[in-house]
């Protein structure tokens, strides 16, 4: 049994009286009952990695009620922060060090396989003495498993440390695992003083202190006990300029960096929290969230705007998506220009709404009543998402269309670094056209190449007309002949393919020239996909990735692409019958959703593996089943 | 500028709109529909304040009277069956210079978007609704409506409306932040465009239930009424709706009701057998949605820029 991580590798530096093993990669965790603030101490802990120039993903562990029962498995709140010498895409595997405030969260852990042998745990230790025996006897069994089981544990007495400091130890014993990690990982303790100083400043300067004392109690506290866990982990070397956000921030700031000057939500998991920070930010920029009475006005509202010139954006997750389908379908039909923003979330119905699911793709593509053509993009990492916002209110605009953009809750709440965009003015919207109209213009005067037409917006003189949801005319007269509805679709539907011709072929991650396998995925898995196929390709494996961005229409070149690799297999996290399941067969298997549509659009037989356990994919979980389809075997 | 009219500056040709600026295409209601009456209304009042047609935004949902703005020659909007006023609201937050209307029905307005009506009176912005209500879903054919009257047959219901019929007065009138709710008729021309006038002058959403007669499928509904003014209470006031005095002598109820009044103005709404025609309440002191959504109208790019600068150094590393 190991008596170390093993990926801490043979010391290298000294600091103190204590050597430290520099490592290149680090999984940290922080658990607590939900409200002790470990989702505090870990963003800090993030942030501060972040500023020191390391790689860095953080996940939120997200307990579904907002007060379970405390030392219970399902008030597990905390954060997964992993570090890197190297810039990182995804959460990683296991974890390698875990702080735990009772054993009870630390379950949670375990059952969703956050931990492995040699993984080190650091314990309160006060249920020790609690008064309690069934807590007492709770947590001796517990200790004796996680023994059993080959975990590194560390029993510290965290709440009578803190108590040293506070009176109320629960609401600081944050902050004093802040700094036992910010010395075992061989943080700047002034860095975490100015972050958690950040964090406070607005509850006061008592405040400020307190949690400081803590964080250098903490600190200390790791440098007279625990020695020999200490690490270092290089940083990138990168020194161009970074921001670092979360998912649904990058959204937010994407909006404002495209001169869009409105979002209409309604409040929905895993979406809001990009309103909240709106609700903070978009004054500056000049603009507004309207919180509408519910999703189907807030998409309605979003399309008011739109008309009269300004383009707005709504953020919404599943169960919302479906309420807004039907003004979607009319954003199609009348060509409005209109961004939505879905953050997928575990579905169907109410589903899973604090947990990962790229489950909307189709239901986004083709859940509206009729063909309804609109642009689909799908972001990758949480740079993507803030670009890809500002791309998406271009494309709404010059296409005359609603764009739809597919994050997810791995993107929303997962915390990166990334090169501080060059923010420039021509990505704003222009400004609001009041010039007359040329009337002789209808105000859907169909380029037959292209199917875009300009717009007219209200208060334009020469340019009046009435927008219709109804089949209509260039001149936007309600029709019911056959040739304009006709007509009317393949203008719509080719602008997409007019888009289409516009963008280049994806890039093949791995070997353009091709190989034995392809896995094709999209959105928030590109990370660990890429992770995974580094790993096997070092392996000696011909296996490449190939990662979608535009969904609809989709990007060129595929067809042509996807011959070059013997076998293509998507890796996606929504549901598909498994092979092996009982009456699944070729004629009843259900495929993964971009398995479907690759499948239905390129005619080739596509593969897919896919899941529905509400989890980001992990890279080993993707490099298992690479493995399994080309047939190697371990250590090969 | 340097009290210069801008008009002079911008060296635009004065116009001067007359009705037919406001016409749009062939209207294609069935004859004798009370819809006609209130488009004349309406064309007349954009005429009489000389409203520009471009500036002008007709919204609608789905439904008879949701045909209203293919019949104008304004901007409009023909969104999605009870969805008119959360779009009319979006139109309005960031262009305070368009004048914006409402053409509802009441299905569309008191049944499938019954969400929006309680939400849109409490955003207030400044909107004229115009509520068409002929107690009956006629673009479908015949079917019941939220406010058809017990008893009366329908597609739906063959052996009559089993339900009391929903007061769109009273609704409204219970609604927070309601700052105009006025009543008219439309075999009343003198009385339904002063009402529309005095609905557009408002300041906030002046909330207007047009009683509108349906000869397609319940011809007889109103006929009482507007045979007999003995069944419309005829609401006087100096602040209320101003008709000819010829035209308010037709009435023998009436009553003087100050519209700044809501507990009155919720009795006359509750009246059960008699119209109230006029203004049943008016405050135009109320919050107003839009002096929160029209902030930071016409920012600069550049300034937007600076901003997204300072934002994103927040988040720098």
């Amino acid at each position: 049994m190991p008596t170390q991580p093993d990926t801490i590798a043979a010391p290298e530096t000294t600091v103190g009286q204590f050597p430290r093993r520099r490592v290149d990669d680090y999984i940290v965790e922080i658990v607590s009952d939900s409200g002790e603030g470990a989702q505090k101490a870990g963003q800090a802990f993030g942030a501060v990695c972040a500023k020191m120039g390391n790689g860095v993903w953080t996940v939120e562990i997200i307990p579904a009620e907002i007060q379970p029962p405390a030392r219970s498995i399902g008030s597990a709140s905390g954060n997964r922060i992993r570090i890197s010498s190297r810039s990182v895409t995804n959460m990683g595997d296991r974890a390698d060090l875990v702080v735990a405030f009772n054993e009870q969260v630390l379950y949670a852990r375990i059952l969703q396989d956050a931990c492995r042998e040699g993984t080190v745990i650091l314990l309160e230790s006060k249920w020790a003495e609690d008064s309690s025996e069934v807590v007492r006897d709770e947590y001796a069994r517990a200790l004796a498993d996680l023994a059993e089981r080959g975990y590194k544990v560390v029993e510290i007495p965290m709440e009578r440390e803190c108590l040293k400091f506070t009176e109320n130890p629960r609401r600081g014993k944050n902050m004093f695992v802040l700094g036992m990690l910010c010395h075992v990982c061989g943080r700047d303790l002034d860095k975490a003083i100015e972050e958690v100083t950040t964090i406070f400043k607005r509850k006061g300067e008592k405040v400020v202190s307190s949690n400081v004392a803590l964080l250098r109690a903490g600190f200390e506290y790791a440098q007279e006990n625990l020695g020999e866990l200490l690490i270092e982990i290089p940083s990138t070397g990168n020194d161009k300029p970074l921001v670092v956000m979360n998912g649904n921030q990058a959204v937010g700031l994407g909006i404002m960096a495209s001169g869009m000057e409105m979002v209409a939500m309604y409040p929905i998991t895993p979406a809001t929290s990009a309103s909240h920070y709106l609700a903070d930010a978009f004054a500056k920029t000049g603009g507004f969230v309207h919180q509408a009475e519910d999703e189907i006005a807030a998409v309605g509202f979003a399309c008011g705007a739109s008309y009269a010139g300004n383009t707005a954006c709504t953020i919404t997750s599943g169960p919302g998506l479906a309420l807004k389908t039907e003004f979607l379908g009319l954003a199609v039909m009348a060509e409005l220009p209109l961004v939505v923003v879905v953050v997928q979330r575990g579905g169907p119905s109410t589903g899973l709404p604090t947990k990962v699911e790229q489950g909307d793709l189709l239901s986004v593509l083709f859940g509206t009543p009729g063909d309804a053509p609109k642009i689909v993009l799908a972001p990758s990492t949480i740079e993507e998402c803030f670009h890809f916002v500002v791309t998406a209110r271009k494309l709404a605009e010059d296409f005359r269309t609603p764009v739809v953009l597919l994050t997810d809750a791995n993107l929303a709440t997962g915390v990166q670094p990334f090169p501080r965009p060059e923010v420039t003015s021509e990505w704003m919207a222009n400004p609001l056209d009041q010039s007359p109209w040329d009337e002789s213009i209808p105000p859907y005067s169909w380029n037959p190449d292209s199917g875009i037409s300009p717009r007219p917006i209200p208060g334009q003189v020469g340019g009046e007309y009435v927008l219709t949801g109804l089949n209509h005319s260039e001149e936007s007269k309600v029709a019911y002949d056959s040739e304009s509805n006709q007509k009317g679709c393949e203008m719509r539907s080719r602008k997409l393919a007019a888009l289409q011709k516009t963008l280049r072929p994806p890039a093949v991650y791995g070997d353009a020239d091709g190989g034995e396998l392809l896995v094709i995925g999209w959105g928030s898995t590109r990370g660990s996909i890429e992770e995974a196929i580094d790993q096997a390709r070092a392996d000696g494996l011909s296996v490449s990735s190939l990662h979608l961005r535009f969904l609809s229409p989709l990007e060129p070149g595929l067809e042509e692409i996807l011959g070059r690799f013997s076998k293509l297999l998507t890796i996606e996290i929504n549901y598909s019958d498994p092979v092996d399941a009982p009456l699944i067969d070729v004629e009843t298997r259900r495929h993964a959703q971009l398995a479907r549509l690759l499948r239905s659009h390129l005619l080739k037989d596509i593969d897919c593996w896919s899941n529905v356990h509400g989890q980001p994919l992990s890279p080993t979980l993707v490099r298992e089943e690479i493995r399994r389809r080309l047939g190697a075997k371990e250590g090969n | 500028m340097f009290g210069l009219d801008s008009d002079w500056s911008l060296d635009l040709p004065p116009r001067y709109h007359t009705l037919d600026d406001y016409e749009g295409g062939v209207v294609k209601w069935c004859p004798g529909c009370g819809d006609f009456a209130v488009l004349t209304a309406v064309q007349r009042v954009c005429r009489d304040s000389q409203l520009a047609p471009e500036k002008t935004v007709f919204v609608s949902g789905i439904g008879c009277s949701s045909r209203f703005p293919h019949y104008m020659s304004t901007y409009g909007f023909h969104g999605l069956h009870g969805r008119a006023l959360p779009v009319a609201c979006g139109v309005k937050s960031r262009r305070p210079d368009l004048d914006v209307w409402v053409a509802t029905g009441d299905g569309d307005c008191c049944s499938i978007g019954a969400g929006h009506w309680i939400h849109a009176i409490r955003y207030n912005m400044n909107l004229v609704v115009l509520l068409f209500d002929n107690s009956i879903y006629g673009l479908t054919k015949k079917q019941t409506s939220p406010t058809t009257p017990m008893g009366v047959p329908t597609n739906t219901h063959p052996e009559g409306g089993i339900l009391p019929p929903l007061n769109p007065l009273q609704a409204t009138l219970g609604f927070t932040n309601a700052s105009f709710v006025a009543q008219t008729v439309d075999w009343n021309p003198a009385h339904l465009l002063a009402t529309i006038k005095v609905a557009h002058a408002h300041k906030g959403l002046s909330f207007v239930r047009i009683i509108q007669r349906c000869p397609a499928f319940v011809p007889l509904m109103f006929e009482e009424q507007k045979q007999n003014p003995e069944h419309v209470l005829y609401l006087d006031h100096p602040n209320g709706v101003q008709v000819d005095p010829a035209v308010a002598k037709l009435f023998p109820n009436q009553m003087s009701h100050d519209p700044s009044n809501m507990d009155e103005a919720r009795e006359i709404a509750s009246i059960p057998d008699k119209i109230p025609i006029g203004i049943l309440y008016q405050n135009e002191s109320l919050v107003c949605y839009e002096d929160y959504t029209t902030k930071g109208v016409g920012l600069s790019a550049a300034s937007k820029v600076e901003a997204l600068e300072n934002e994103l150094d927040r988040f720098a590393v």
